[in-house]
């Protein structure tokens, strides 16, 4: 006030240097602070967390400790066990999944064709590949590699002959060269799959699951050709046709001109995962396509359509999946003409595919139910019909709604095909382990064919839980 | 429209897979004609019918599937096993999804006429036991009264137990389990006292403990459980075919016909009785749609009725069953054929 000129006695002119947070705020000390003992509370339940975690572990460590790997019956386990640890100690007898894992991932399947299921499994990492990761060419790469070093182990410990070696190496050094350079290339093989695996899992001649996969191709050619207006129409019905009169000729023919064949496995003799494996993608990867025309049919204005998706839905989901499968396997046996053979796989397939479709209906409803009215709207105005609206509008945002949801279903139909154990099939929970235990030398275990499954089925089940949190973050379009 | 498509699409190539059958009812001509015995087997019961590592069944039950496919198809290796569980058993068989059923199913009166199935003989002899552990210091059944007991639901084992205890009037509680191999835990865990099952399944579970010599199976068998392969009704001949193909082997047995000296008594045996069943005089196999030597390839198979007692469950196996019921009549037992002539 007397003299604005004056200068202060002391002015900083620079910042300080920030001082460093208290100790007992910083480092381990800090964090333990901030997480585990930031109250009373919180640091009663700390120490109770603690001492349950520890009583688990000292209760079961042991157990995992003491395992045996190498033996050749239950008996022989214990024996080992005694010798090492002393009387009366437990311990696993890993030595049952050492004697028969092979059972648990291929079930029955004829031990000289194992080949056929892992190049099988190499070939959905190869078809998958361009479809899951089509933007982020890096985990593309990850993921065909360890694609391929999967398969490579498999048909190490498996025995396979050396020839398939060479053609899983020679067959993803080329996806992996295709996905470089040409990554829409790949998704030949993805178009292909379905016959491929058909053929390679199933055996006999590829002609005709090939030439039914055909039907839809000689739809689309037709409807091309024939006018706007009954193109669709047309299209189906060509592809009918061809089905039922077509298909079967031409295959006999491609046969005589070029006959591929492999020789046949009954699907009697399918279990453990690769059953699982079999009816939970063909489930997953048939109801998402047909969840969304219900979700779509549900929404409809048109009567019928509406009702019939309405009923078929909520019929579906009225009934549990166990229901389902006995009419697959027992109730179709009386409608079908006797001595019909209607693959009992296909017959799951198609309920369980029902099942999951009926699920996934209704969450993608919800992720439709969840856009603005707004976005109907907008694309009305921009003049797009019905379709070129779903496609272009409406659909990409509410299937990126639905994303967890139908992860969810997905993850839920694939351990429910742990069920088919129920209906006579051979599944890796408990079919397998009940054939495992038929055998005198290992009845009598339990736990750690459950342990073998449940990490498998973890393994699986993590990463498609995963891969929906990755597509959720690149879609995230609202936060960039 | 896409599912209807799918299912057409289903449908058409499975009525041209299935294109040719044989006429229905005629359960010999259709295994015939497809060269192939479907067998309904237990999935996985340890003595009975059992897959091994490479997938190769064999057991008590499966033995007798193997003898009906010699009989029938000159083949004992003809044979496709279709496990059924417990539940879909006998619409499997109803449904025509087997044509014989070898699965350790008691023979019951609503079974046979309510469910329309033909029992056609008894294979075993079973009943229903208890197991304790020997430091519960019991040695009957009817010092149970208060104990818990596991038990299998929706078993014929379950309304045995009710009516025992009914009758000598205890009471107990049920601690109810869903298989074999969780009943074992939970006997094992001790939230049992007593595990209650057929006395084969008893033996054979006992066998596998750490320490078969701390539990004891009690004196007392409280049900009848006659276990029985069986047919659909309405075929008499195929009924036939699979009732004196048992009978073949039990017979076999009783005139001390083996596997091994098979060749040697159809050449040369003086016993008149053999000489039929072996085919060497008279010709019974064209009476049920078979050869002559029917019976000599069902016993040449897997043995007579006592090889494959004694080679799947019988006293040298670890699952150590003694023959009791099920030894010859001329024995004791109950194992009579009736006579071929």
């Amino acid at each position: 006030m007397s003299d604005a000129n004056a200068s202060p006695a002391y002015l900083r002119t620079e910042m300080l240097p920030s001082a460093a947070p208290p100790r007992r705020q910083e480092g381990l000390l800090g964090w333990l602070r901030e997480n585990l003992f930031s109250g009373w509370l919180n640091s009663l339940l700390t120490v109770l967390s603690l001492v349950i975690i520890w009583s688990l572990i000292r209760h079961f460590w042991p157990w995992f400790a003491h395992s045996v790997w190498r033996a050749n019956s239950l008996a022989e386990c214990r024996q080992i066990i005694t010798q090492t640890w002393g009387e009366g100690a437990t311990g696993a007898c890993f030595a049952v999944i050492r004697v028969r894992w092979h059972q648990y991932i291929f079930g029955f399947y004829p031990r000289a064709e194992y080949w056929r299921p892992i190049l099988t499994l190499g070939l959905l990492f190869i078809a998958l590949a361009p479809v899951l990761f089509s933007v982020n060419a890096n985990i593309r790469r990850w993921v065909l590699a360890g694609g391929g070093l999967l398969c490579m182990v498999l048909l190490a410990v498996t025995a396979s002959p050396d020839w398939t070696v060479v053609l899983v190496w020679a067959l993803f050094a080329a996806a992996l060269l295709l996905a470089e350079y040409a990554p829409m290339r790949l998704l030949m093989v993805t178009a292909l799959y379905p016959v491929l695996a058909v053929w390679l899992l199933w055996g006999g001649s590829p002609w005709y699951p090939f030439m039914l996969l055909m039907g839809f191709a000689v739809g689309y050619g037709v409807s091309a050709l024939v006018p706007r207006g009954v193109s669709a129409l047309t299209g189906i019905a060509v592809t009918v046709l061809w089905w039922i009169f077509l298909a079967a000729p031409a295959a006999s023919l491609a046969t005589l001109i070029l006959p591929l064949h492999l020789p046949v496995v009954q699907s009697s003799v399918f279990g453990g995962f690769l059953l699982s494996v079999v009816i939970g993608v063909s489930a997953i990867v048939l109801s998402l396509p047909l969840g969304i025309l219900l979700a779509l049919a549900r929404q409809s204005n048109m009567f019928i359509i509406y009702s019939l998706a309405v009923v078929f839905i909520e019929f579906i989901r009225g009934v549990p999946l166990i229901t389902l499968l006995f009419v697959a396997l027992v109730l179709l046996k009386y409608f079908l003409p006797p001595q019909t053979h209607f693959d009992l796989i296909l017959r799951v397939i198609i309920m369980v595919t029902l099942f999951a479709a009926a699920y996934m209906a209704e969450v993608i409803r919800g992720g439709l139910a969840a856009l603005p009215k707004g976005q109907y709207e907008a694309a009305d105005s921009l003049g797009l019909n019905y379709w070129q609206a779903q496609r272009l509008i409406i659909l990409p945002q509410a299937l990126k709604i639905s994303i967890p949801g139908i992860v969810g279903t997905f993850i839920g139909v694939f351990k429910d095909t742990t069920l088919v154990g129920l209906i006579n099939l051979y599944d890796p929970l408990k079919g397998i382990s009940d054939v495992v235990r038929s055998e005198f030398t290992w009845k009598g275990i339990y736990w750690e064919p459950f342990i073998f499954t449940g990490a498998i089925f973890f393994v699986i089940c993590f990463s498609m839980s995963r891969y929906s949190m990755y597509l959720e973050r690149r879609l995230s379009r609202e936060h960039r | 429209m896409k599912t209807t498509v799918f299912l057409g699409a289903a449908a058409v190539s499975a009525l041209i897979a299935g294109a040719g059958f044989a006429a229905e009812g005629d359960t010999l001509a259709q295994v015939k004609a497809r060269g192939e015995l479907l067998c309904g087997v237990n999935p996985g019961l340890v003595g009975f019918a059992s897959p091994d590592a490479n997938g190769n069944w064999s057991g008590f039950d499966i033995s007798f599937c193997k003898a009906v496919a010699a009989a029938v198809l000159g083949d004992a290796s003809k044979v496709k096993y279709i496990p059924l569980t417990g539940q879909t058993r006998f619409t499997g068989l109803a449904s025509g999804e087997v044509d014989l059923l070898a699965r350790n199913s008691t023979w019951t009166f609503s079974r046979d006429t309510d469910l329309k199935l033909d029992f056609i003989g008894v294979n075993y002899y079973d009943g229903q036991g208890f197991m304790v552990p020997k430091s519960l210091g019991v040695s009957s059944a009817k010092e149970l009264d208060g104990a818990t007991i596991c038990i299998q639901t929706g078993t014929t084992t379950e309304l045995n137990l009710a009516d025992y205890f009914k009758a000598n009037n205890m009471t107990y509680q049920p601690v109810n389990i869903d298989s074999n191999s969780e009943g074992e835990q939970q006997y094992l865990a001790g939230a049992c006292d007593a595990y209650t099952t057929d006395a084969s399944g008893l033996a054979a579970t006992r066998a596998a403990f750490a320490n078969p010599g701390d539990h004891v199976i009690l004196p007392e068998i409280i049900s009848k459980e006659p276990l029985g392969p069986a047919v659909r009704h309405g075929d008499s001949n195929w009924a036939d075919i699979a009732r004196w193909t048992l009978y073949a082997l039990i017979a076999a047995e009783e005139y001390g016909v083996t596997s091994a000296n098979i060749e040697e008594l159809a050449k040369s045996s003086q016993n008149p009785e053999v000489q039929r069943l072996l085919g060497t005089t008279d010709d019974l196999g064209k009476m049920i749609g078979l050869d002559k030597d029917w019976a000599k390839r069902a016993i040449a198979a897997s043995g007579n009725y006592g090889e494959i007692f004694a080679a799947t469950i019988g006293e040298q196996t670890p699952i150590g069953l003694a023959r009791g019921l099920n030894a010859q009549w001329t024995q004791g037992g109950l194992m009579y054929a009736m006579p071929f002539r």
